[in-house]
């Protein structure tokens, strides 16, 4: 390639500023996402900072003169059965939830990227194995597959994980297949092919590019879907498990005992909300920014 | 249209048979087995193997190859646990409940009318509250009606469905004493049953007192399961009538110098319909489902309910018998989604 002549190569000047740049110009004025920015960023900055500001050892904590104590300058919000301090356990409860929603979704990321380059540029009885095993984890609405395979698997936090990892395989899975199908057809790839490029190569310059701005997308609003799952599990038990500070699970002791302590199922319900209206916020904004077609809808 | 529903019917199977290979091996994994946990665990071994025996858990899951070498009929490889199913299925017969022996499908019917009931409830609230929320935010675009309205809308869908059961349980049946906090009827009430709806069932028996006190029953598990479909209503209302109202013969219409109105609900509405109903269906697929956690805290007594218990009772065709079927219904309301496009809109053809 040294014969390329030096002028076609373009002179950094002339180019404006790149998609990325003018992708963060637009967000940082979109008012929702930087508000869902700032929702996000607060769970995240408290999460890290609570072992530091508040340490705190669920299974040691006890204090049966405290129990059921009602919201109080001390306990801004109130105490459970045992007498433990809710604030504390709300601000642990983010580090599990955002954990668990995070790794949930980039493993169903990861595992959903693969599966869908492999299913449409492999094609063949790969795809329609691959398509097939998607379609059959779709055909369960909502948490139900998460349920039953946490029942098979036991239930404790990292099967809640990873059951609601799989449920979420298929959304990454479609959107990677479909831009591959797209993409392989177009002329720079079949350029790129008969310029001998390997398929590795094309994958990498040219799928995961174009499939970028929809996973990031989709990556943004389903942490919100499964951190309400995460919520879901531990509440019908099959979850985090005692004495662990989770918010679904916290509701769940809360309900047993809201005639006497509402604010025991009340404020892990607020964290929970919160959290979820801050990547939703954020989910949106990016899509805005990202796709102006989608805009508004 | 037929050719395309019997093609749409037959890609079907497949994934059927999948997800039914899926839940019975989901459920024989399951830690602990029907027999010990039916005759406790320190029962004789004799005894759970006998148990063991008639329900057919001693056989190969999926093949059984032991049986078929030994008698040296191939068929015999079918002699096994999910061929049974399946053979059973094909004949209708999901098989009992281990523990209570009803026959599934009986419970089923119950147990389906029971989250119907809800879920049409629940869709009725969504679709009465959200679409005109839509419209006026699409049609008010930028005041302040369209951001309160839609970061309500944005609300129903980041709230815990759960969390939010409990508050309303909270205010309306512990401090107001407004509403009933949980189950379908007031005990001493009881209904003749028709259809399994209860409200519905009776009205056409004429006893307005129990419709009351049913619907009474209604409303808050109504109110709960509908708060996502109402917020995924808004937000598509919305967007479709943005899109529509941008069109050229929405222009030609208010240049004809029709009402504000009439533009509306005959030009616009009318077009922006059919992503709508898209949602609005599956919306109510996945809700008769989804059902389970509102039906968790109500104590309503339906599928999603059921099948929660029977996985904690390890009630092995119980949980394939109502997982199953909710697969089926969102398969099949799905199908039904695509088939009403063609009502709405003439244009599409199906080949």
């Amino acid at each position: 390639m040294s014969d390329v002549p030096a002028a076609v190569t373009v002179a950094p000047s002339v180019r404006g500023r790149s998609l990325a740049a003018d992708a963060f110009r637009r967000f940082f004025k979109h008012p929702t996402g930087l508000v869902g920015l700032f929702i996000v960023g607060f769970f995240v900055v408290i999460s890290l900072l609570a072992p530091v500001l508040k340490p705190y050892d669920a299974a040691r904590d006890r204090d049966l003169r405290a129990r059921l104590a009602p919201p109080s300058a001390e306990r801004w919000f109130g105490a459970d059965e045992l007498g433990r301090d809710q604030f504390t356990r709300v601000w642990h409860g983010g580090r599990i939830s955002l954990r668990v929603g995070l790794l949930a979704v980039a493993f169903a990321a990861v595992t959903g990227t693969v599966l869908g380059l492999a299913s449409g540029y492999v094609g063949g009885w790969l795809d329609t194995f691959i398509v097939w095993l998607m379609d059959i984890v779709l055909a369960f609405p909502g948490v139900l597959l998460a349920i039953v395979i946490v029942a098979t698997l036991g239930p404790n936090l990292t099967n809640a994980l990873i059951a609601i990892a799989v449920t979420q395989v298929p959304l990454y899975t479609r959107i990677v297949r479909s831009v591959v199908l797209s993409v392989r057809e177009t002329e720079f790839v079949q350029a790129a092919k008969a310029l001998g490029s390997n398929s590795l190569g094309v994958v990498f310059k040219h799928v995961l590019p174009n499939s970028l701005s929809p996973l990031i997308v989709q990556l943004t609003l389903s942490i919100g879907t499964a951190i309400l799952d995460v919520a879901a599990l531990g509440f019908l038990g099959l979850g985090a498990q005692p004495p662990q500070p989770e918010w679904g699970l916290m509701i769940r002791d809360g309900f047993t005992q809201f005639l006497r302590a509402p604010w025991m199922s009340i404020f892990p319900g607020i964290a929970i909300f919160l959290s979820v209206v801050g990547f939703n916020l954020l989910g949106d904004a990016i899509r805005d920014v990202l796709d102006p077609r989608l805009r508004d809808a | 249209m037929t050719a395309y529903l019997l093609r749409r019917l037959l890609g079907l199977v497949p994934v059927l048979v999948g997800v039914t290979l899926l839940i019975f091996f989901l459920t024989r994994v399951i830690p602990g087995d029907p027999a010990t946990a039916m005759l406790g665990q320190r029962a004789a071994p004799n005894l759970v193997q006998r148990l063991r025996t008639d329900l057919g858990l001693d056989r190969p899951l999926f093949l059984n190859l032991p049986k078929a070498r030994e008698t040296g009929v191939w068929t015999d490889v079918l002699d096994s646990q999910y061929f049974s199913y399946m053979s059973g299925l094909l004949r209708l017969d999901l098989g009992r409940s281990i523990y209570t022996l009803i026959p599934i499908a009986e419970s089923l019917r119950h147990r389906f009318a029971a989250t119907f009931e809800l879920t049409l409830a629940a869709m009725v609230f969504a679709v009465a509250v959200g679409l005109p929320a839509g419209v006026l935010a699409a049609t008010r675009r930028g005041t302040f009606a369209d951001t309160a309205i839609m970061l309500l809308a944005l609300s129903g869908v980041s709230f815990p469905v759960f969390w939010l059961a409990i508050i309303m349980i909270y205010v309306f049946s512990v401090t107001l004493g407004w509403l009933p906090p949980s189950g379908r009827l007031s005990i001493g009430m009881s209904v003749d049953q028709v259809t399994g709806m209860y409200v519905l069932d009776s009205l056409l028996r004429g006893r307005l007192d129990v419709a009351i006190d049913a619907a009474r029953h209604l409303v808050m598990p109504a109110l709960a399961l509908g708060t996502i479909p109402l917020a995924i209503v808004v937000r598509m209302t919305r967007s479709a009538m943005l899109d529509v109202l941008g069109q050229d013969y929405v222009r030609t219409a208010r240049s004809k110098g029709l009402s504000e109105r009439r533009v509306v609900r005959v030009h616009a509405l009318r077009n922006a319909l059919l992503p709508v109903v898209t949602v609005i269906g599956l919306s109510f697929g996945s809700l008769l489902s989804g059902a389970l956690l509102t039906e968790t805290v109500f104590s309503w007594p339906g599928i999603g309910r059921w099948v929660y218990d029977a996985i904690a009772a390890r009630d092995y065709p119980v949980i394939q018998g109502g997982v199953l079927f909710v697969a089926v219904m969102f398969a099949v309301v799905n199908l039904l989604v695509d088939m009403t496009y063609a009502l709405i809109d003439p244009r599409i053809q199906y080949s």
